[in-house]
């Protein structure tokens, strides 16, 4: 049984402008000890997807319309807030894309990393600050007896990052849900975050399901990868896989616009027209007017496409016009 | 901290000789004189009143002599319609003010604080409408609205409490309650609005995700950044609340010092005046510090900013 087995989430927000159908039935698991990937365009859906794992969603205006998330003996979904409160922080935990604005600025480090020990823990105050001083020495903080007593903006983009990661492992969950966690940093600061992200997760056999929009990011910590388009995932493959064979017309068009797989003074692929407006109701298809990749012939736009496993771990959607 | 502090001072000093410059000279100009009140005063003896007070002298002598008596007496001078000094009076009438600024203030922020905490975490409920709705009237209605009314449906109907009067201790109820109520409004709002603005914050949903319950969201991370517009707000209204209102004291009969701003006036008593309106203004420029220093605490941005402006 995995750890975690997400099935037909649907999660929409009834706004003044309509129902925006953010997530329109996600399917997918993590295995103990396993890196599974979300990657896909701004709005896809991505973030509303783990946040409705965690019960982060604003209700109203958003609504889990169905679909379960079982973790353990608990559907995520369906347990009550208490439950999930002594799921969240504890067993499951979160980074997030902004660093700079995901920590409280009013409170010290130290309050802050200290939190989901004494709640979840029951450690005392000492306690509980020695443990955060090691987990901040873990993460690469230097002279972290000092720097525990700053507060948030004593600290750089990347060092906050480094704490987030720090508090998010302190209680050694099962899971972590990293949601764009290096989007927001400098180029250097990435590589040094997906290291440490990697390696803490080696040394404490965390499961992580790593969000993003750069397949670059996601080729590199992944062992299995979901593209999501509009609320749906259309392709899942293992991350070898899906590089070596990408069968979605979208997949291949992501991968295509890579700037680091274009040979020099090639033109850069992007994929033609916007992300589709999820807050529309979709008329057929969202991605057929984006479909250059595939054979728009074949299309059959009222087919409503179905993930289906072509063998091996290899999962894409079932309608003959985007696949190649 | 302390470097801002003395320039913070400074610059109230400042202020306050501006207030005592514009002060000084419109009440030269106002109409009447004083010592009309007495009926027949014969021109000798105004004339010898007018010297006692060293109202005889020149403008410009007069001018730098009122200063200088209180940076070297600590004199504010004699009234010239009470025939008392203008700081015993102010000191007299300012211990009534200030037991019922601070309950005033009390009030305001036992009420304004949770109500407006409470309609932002449930902001578009018929409870956030409701509260916001009755603040909105607490801001608009006039006390010489709300005291009458609470003359009329509270003291005339329970025997503990007198119309007006003070003496007893219940007898702050109403008064401070008719104070208070539009500055609890106005608190009630203010902190609204920071809660709204801080709920909507990355790291509300961090602490949401670190398993914190929801209560200790708002109270542990939430509060302390909501109140802030409140602290600034409240400095200024607590020098106003502590410095007396003169419709407030006249409904219920309260010797405070906001009686003295308006007789001053009718009696065309300058030293009076001059002495309410430069404590007034010293006031203020203590609780704005007050305010200031208590943002610093609350928020170490400000902190830090500070420090290094040193
Ligand atoms: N509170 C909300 N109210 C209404 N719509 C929302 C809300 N939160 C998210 N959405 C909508 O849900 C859709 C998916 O948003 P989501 O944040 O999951 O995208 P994403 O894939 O994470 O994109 P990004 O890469 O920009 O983070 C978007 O169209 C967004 O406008
Ligand atoms: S093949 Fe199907 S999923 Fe692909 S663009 Fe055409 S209608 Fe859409
Ligand atoms: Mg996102």
């Amino acid at each position: 049984m995995p750890l975690l087995e997400v099935t037909d989430l649907k999660t929409h927000f009834h706004t003044r402008n309509g129902i925006v159908r953010a997530v329109d039935g996600v399917s997918f698991s993590l295995e103990k000890g396993q890196t599974v990937g979300i990657v896909g365009e701004s709005g896809s859906g991505k973030s509303v997807t783990c946040y409705s794992l965690l019960g982060l969603i604003p209700m109203p205006p958003g609504k889990i319309e169905s679909g379960s998330a079982i973790f353990g003996s608990t559907d995520l979904l369906n347990c009550g807030e208490k439950k999930l409160c002594q799921i969240r922080g504890k067993r499951i935990s979160m980074i997030f894309q902004d660093p700079m604005t995901s920590l409280n600025p009013y409170l010290r480090i130290a309050t802050q990393i200290t939190e989901p020990l004494r709640l979840h823990m029951g450690m005392d105050r000492k306690r509980a600050l020695k443990h955060a001083i090691r987990a901040l020495g873990e993460v690469g903080i230097a002279e972290p007896e000092k720097r525990i007593q700053m507060y948030p903006h004593e600290f750089s983009g990347g060092m906050r990052q480094r704490v987030m990661i720090a508090m998010a492992l302190i209680t050694n969950p099962e899971i972590l849900i990293a949601d764009e966690p290096t989007t927001a940093l400098d180029v250097t600061i990435q590589k040094q975050i997906l290291d440490l992200i990697k390696e803490r997760q080696r040394e404490l056999g965390t499961a992580v399901l790593f969000i993003t929009h750069d397949l670059a990011v996601i080729s590199e910590v992944c062992d299995e990868i979901n593209v999501m388009y509009a609320g749906n995932i259309v392709e899942r493959a293992g991350a070898e896989e899906l590089f070596k064979n990408p069968r979605h017309a979208y997949t291949r068009a992501l991968l295509k616009s890579i700037p680091a797989l274009h040979a020099k003074g090639e033109e850069l692929y992007t994929i033609p027209g916007l992300p589709p407006d999820v807050s529309q109701p979709i008329n057929g298809c969202a991605f057929r007017p984006r479909n250059e990749l595939g054979d728009s012939a074949k299309c059959l736009p009222n087919h409503r496409p179905v993930l289906k496993d072509t063998g091996a771990g290899h999962w894409v959607q079932d309608c003959p016009g985007c696949l190649a | 901290m302390l470097r801002f502090i003395a320039s913070r001072l400074l610059q109230g000093l400042f202020v306050l000789f501006a207030l005592y410059t514009i002060t000084f000279f419109l009440a030269k100009a106002m109409p009447g004189e004083p010592f009309t009140t007495e009926k027949n005063l014969s021109e000798e003896s105004k004339a010898y009143q007018r010297a006692l007070y060293g109202l005889d002298k020149p403008l410009l002598h007069q001018y730098f002599i009122y200063p200088k008596n209180i940076i070297t007496k600590g004199s504010l001078a004699i009234s010239t319609s009470k025939g008392r000094p203008v700081k015993d009076i102010i000191s007299q009438s300012f211990k009534v003010s200030v037991v019922l600024g601070l309950s005033a203030l009390g009030i305001a922020i036992c009420i304004g604080v949770p109500i407006g905490v409470i309609s932002a975490v449930r902001r578009n409920s018929w409870v956030d409408w409701g509260t916001m709705a009755v603040a909105m009237i607490g801001i608009c209605v006039p006390a010489f609205t709300i005291g009458p009314l609470l003359q009329i449906f509270i003291a005339a109907k329970l025997s503990a409490i007198k119309v007006a009067g003070w003496g007893d201790p219940q007898d702050i109820l109403l008064p401070a309650i008719t104070l208070g109520l539009s500055t609890a409004a106005y608190l009630a709002r203010l902190t609204r609005g920071g809660m709204l603005e801080i709920l909507s914050q990355d790291y509300i949903r961090t602490a949401h995700a670190k398993g914190i319950p929801p209560s200790k969201v708002i109270t542990r991370h939430a509060l302390r950044g909501g109140i802030l517009p409140s602290v600034a707000f409240i400095g200024p209204a607590f020098a106003a609340l502590i410095s007396g209102s003169f419709i407030v004291e006249t409904i219920f009969q309260v010797p405070g010092m906001g009686q003295h701003f308006v007789n001053a006036v009718i009696a065309r008593d300058e030293f009076l005046l001059l002495g309410v309106a430069l404590f007034f203004g010293f006031l203020i420029v203590i609780m704005n510090l007050a305010a200031d220093i208590l943002t610093g605490i609350l928020d170490p941005r400000v902190r830090i900013a500070g420090n290094a402006a040193k």
